[in-house]
């Protein structure tokens, strides 16, 4: 059995004249969990729908365990758990009826659909709610549904296309929990999100998307590397600091800028450490910070390094 | 077939707990198909309504007298009498079906008019235009009891002695100048005799049954005896088209909402979670249509037990022929459902569009009216409607108590509509698959 279980060779897509999602490639590997990130309209959820079977690339190839994806391909199907971005459950079926729909649309039946039924709303935390309808449950409720969905029939490769939107931060955990078990098993998983924070806690590997085009595709770790600075501090101080000050601070270890705004100061970091010494050589000039926060660079800032511009614009 | 019997329950489960619309779709047919039922006539049992109409007596002669007690002793009338503008006033307001206006002098004039030795007097009929029937049907029966009335006053009543003897003295009179009229002179020299004789007849007996001007005039040659043609034994039952009528109809209505579930499965993402399982798009349009199907004979089935239980309809007709009739119906309903869902655009466009048409359907397929009521051009015409077959057929099968034959005739033009709109759907999907 091969190491990679899903490879996108060069896909692409066009709506009419707009060019969608050109020439994308990337390879997950058995186990992997892959963060596909972009602002909205990059063109995750088309590909998302290209690698599912459910949208025809215009050129290039999507391989599930080096078998093509196509319409029609059953085989190719029974592989993939799909968790849309739409809640696609039916609000007027219970949870049970649900799954066992979806279940059966796979080929599960009887005991052994039961028996996955209850696993996975025992892994959603939606056992006591089994018999009640979606409509009654809250957003999160219905989000963990969806994903439990996509679950039943043990998928080697689970696509979750932007699970979390519209979530509280309470629900947003109790999905990340039941991922992070996922991810414990072993499962593969792709995992689509403009929000980066989501991806960075999840993924293993990092695919960045930018109208259609994949602009970053490597581990977190690696993508950190490209940063000038891997963190930042900012300070207020009482008073507008002196140019002596300034270029005091630039010569401290680990400090990559400082720029001065009023009595704000801001100053980027190789780590987060290096803003120890920094607060330091303030006190030593005689300068008492009234306030400082320090904060690690994110994924935002790797899109805004890599871009230009921001991930939410 | 896992698969496929899974997405057909899921829609079963789903129609039945949506309580609201299980009862609205279950009971309208009903509640609609009673009213009609009873308005066309219900079971036969029932009284028939009476026509109200006005006679205006503007002459006081006893021909104008007894054809006013004519009309009124007609079962199918109820008539009052009333001045010339009241009863105008009454037909304007609708209160009043028509009014018959007996003119002054009627009675002597009408009897001279029957030999067109005078004017003929004029009878005015004021009525309602929007029941152009009733104003038929009072000519006819007005026409009927003046022939009767006016002739018998012609061979018995004093205005018939005074015109035969008028006449006759004429005729004497120039009777040498005019020898080519004496056949004529003889007719009414017999007729006066006839008169007279009578008369004297009418004097010796005065208790006879027949008194004097009371004998019968000239009535209508013939009677008529109807009989209802119906192959079973049960009478006509207005109840069994209505019942027809309405299941058509409501099941249509519950074939758009499996269309249009289709496409709001499209709309909430539903439809791509299900097309990305190991399901083909054609098992998946097939489940839909199949459930949509046992659905529409399921109601069909429940609306036609309550007209046979509460509304004493029957199937007189043939059984398998009423089965074979609901079983094609529910497949038609089913294709034109999957139609929708292939041509609609967005669920609330698709909704407003496929309700218009399936009520020029099922206007067109006489399930609210009989479609013989229909012009003959259109009668024609809505052969090519689905709805007029699913209606026929059920009338056929119910009280018309017609056989297998027919009933396969209906039969077979639903499922060649079915087949139809199924392959249309079918190519429109296939279509936006392949573009996708």
């Amino acid at each position: 059995m091969s190491e990679i279980i899903l490879s996108v060779n060069q896909i692409s897509k066009s709506f009419a004249e707009r060019r969608a999602v050109d020439g994308v490639s990337f390879q997950i590997k058995r186990g992997q969990t892959l963060g596909l990130i972009g602002p909205n309209g990059a063109g995750k959820s088309t590909t998302v729908s290209m690698i599912c079977g459910l949208l025809r690339a215009d050129s290039g190839e999507v391989l599930i365990d080096g078998q093509r994806v196509g319409q029609g391909n059953s085989a190719v199907k029974q592989k993939i758990g799909l968790v849309p971005q739409d809640l696609a459950i039916y609000e007027e079926l219970s949870a049970r009826e649900n799954l066992k729909l979806f279940g059966a649309l796979y080929g599960l039946k009887s005991a052994k659909l039961k028996t996955r039924c209850d696993e996975v709303l025992a892994l959603v935390n939606l056992e006591d709610r089994a018999a009640d309808k979606p409509s009654t449950f809250s957003g999160g409720m219905k989000r963990r549904l969806n994903i439990a969905a996509g679950l039943l029939h043990d998928p080697q490769l689970l696509i979750l296309d932007e699970p979390t939107v519209g979530v509280d931060p309470q629900s947003r955990n109790a999905i990340f929990d039941s991922l992070e078990v996922l991810k414990r098993q072993g499962r593969t998983l792709i995992y689509t999100s403009h929000y980066m924070e989501e991806v960075e806690r999840l993924a293993d590997q990092v695919v960045i998307i930018d109208h259609g085009k994949v602009i970053a595709d490597q581990p977190p770790a690696m993508l950190y590397r490209q940063l000038p600075a891997q963190a930042a501090l900012t300070v207020d101080l009482s008073g507008e600091p002196t140019h002596e000050l300034l270029a005091i601070l630039k010569l401290c270890s680990g400090v990559k800028s400082v720029h001065a705004t009023g009595a704000k100061l801001d100053i980027a970091l190789g780590q987060t450490e290096d803003g120890l010494g920094v607060l330091q050589t303030l006190s030593a000039q005689g300068y008492a910070p009234m306030h400082y926060e320090t904060a690690k660079a994110n994924l935002e800032d790797i899109f805004l390094t890599l871009t230009g511009r921001s991930l939410r614009d | 077939m896992t698969a496929i019997l899974a997405l057909i329950r899921k829609d079963l489960i789903l129609f039945v707990n949506d309580r609201r619309a299980l009862i609205l779709t279950v009971l309208m047919p009903i509640v609609l198909g009673a009213f009609f039922g009873y308005i066309f006539g219900g079971s036969g049992a029932k009284e028939v309504g009476k026509v109200d109409i006005a006679v205006v007596m503007l002459d006081d002669s006893n021909v104008a007298k007894k054809i006013a007690t004519a009309l009124k002793s007609e079962t199918t009338f109820n008539v009052v009498e009333l001045g010339v503008d009241e009863a105008r006033l009454k037909v304007l307001k609708g209160k009043l079906s028509a009014a018959v206006v007996i003119p002054a002098g009627f009675g002597t004039a009408s009897v001279k008019g029957l030999f067109g030795a005078g004017p003929k007097p004029e009878i005015s009929l004021f009525y309602d235009p929007s029941q152009t029937a009733v104003l038929q049907m009072t000519k006819g029966l007005l026409t009927q009891h003046v022939m009767e009335i006016v002739t018998s006053e012609m061979t018995n009543g004093p205005a018939g002695q005074e015109f035969v003897s008028e006449s006759l003295d004429k005729l004497e009179a120039v009777a040498s100048k005019h020898p080519e009229q004496k056949p004529l002179r003889e007719m009414l020299a017999s007729l006066k005799a006839f008169q007279t004789d009578n008369l004297a007849t009418a004097n010796k007996a005065p208790s006879a049954t027949t008194p004097a001007g009371s004998a019968k005039g000239f009535t209508l040659p013939f009677t008529t005896k109807e009989e209802a043609m119906t192959s079973g034994p049960a009478k006509y039952n207005g109840y069994a088209h209505s019942f027809a009528g309405m299941s058509v109809q409501f099941i249509l209505f519950m074939g758009i909402d499996a269309g249009i579930s289709i496409l709001l499965a499209r709309r909430l993402g539903l439809w791509n979670r299900l097309l990305a399982a190991p399901i083909s798009l054609s098992n998946l349009l097939a489940a839909r249509a199949l459930s949509c199907a046992l659905i529409a004979f399921g109601l069909l089935c429940v609306i036609f037990s309550v007209a046979a239980l509460v509304f004493g309809v029957r199937i007189t007709g043939n059984l398998f022929g009423f089965l074979g009739v609901g079983v094609c119906f529910a497949i038609m309903t089913a294709s034109f459902g999957l139609l929708i869902a292939a041509f609609g655009k967005t669920p609330e466009a698709a909704r407003s569009m496929a309700t218009f048409a399936t009520l020029i359907m099922v206007m067109l397929g006489g399930a609210w009216v009989p479609s013989f009521i229909f012009p003959q051009w259109m009668q024609t015409a809505t052969l090519f409607v689905p709805t007029r077959w699913a209606v026929d057929g059920f009338d056929a099968m119910t009280w018309r108590g017609q056989g297998m034959d027919v009933a396969a005739e209906c039969m077979a033009v639903q499922i060649g509509f079915a087949l139809l709109f199924g392959s249309l759907a079918l190519w429109k999907f296939g279509a936006e698959a392949k573009r996708a």
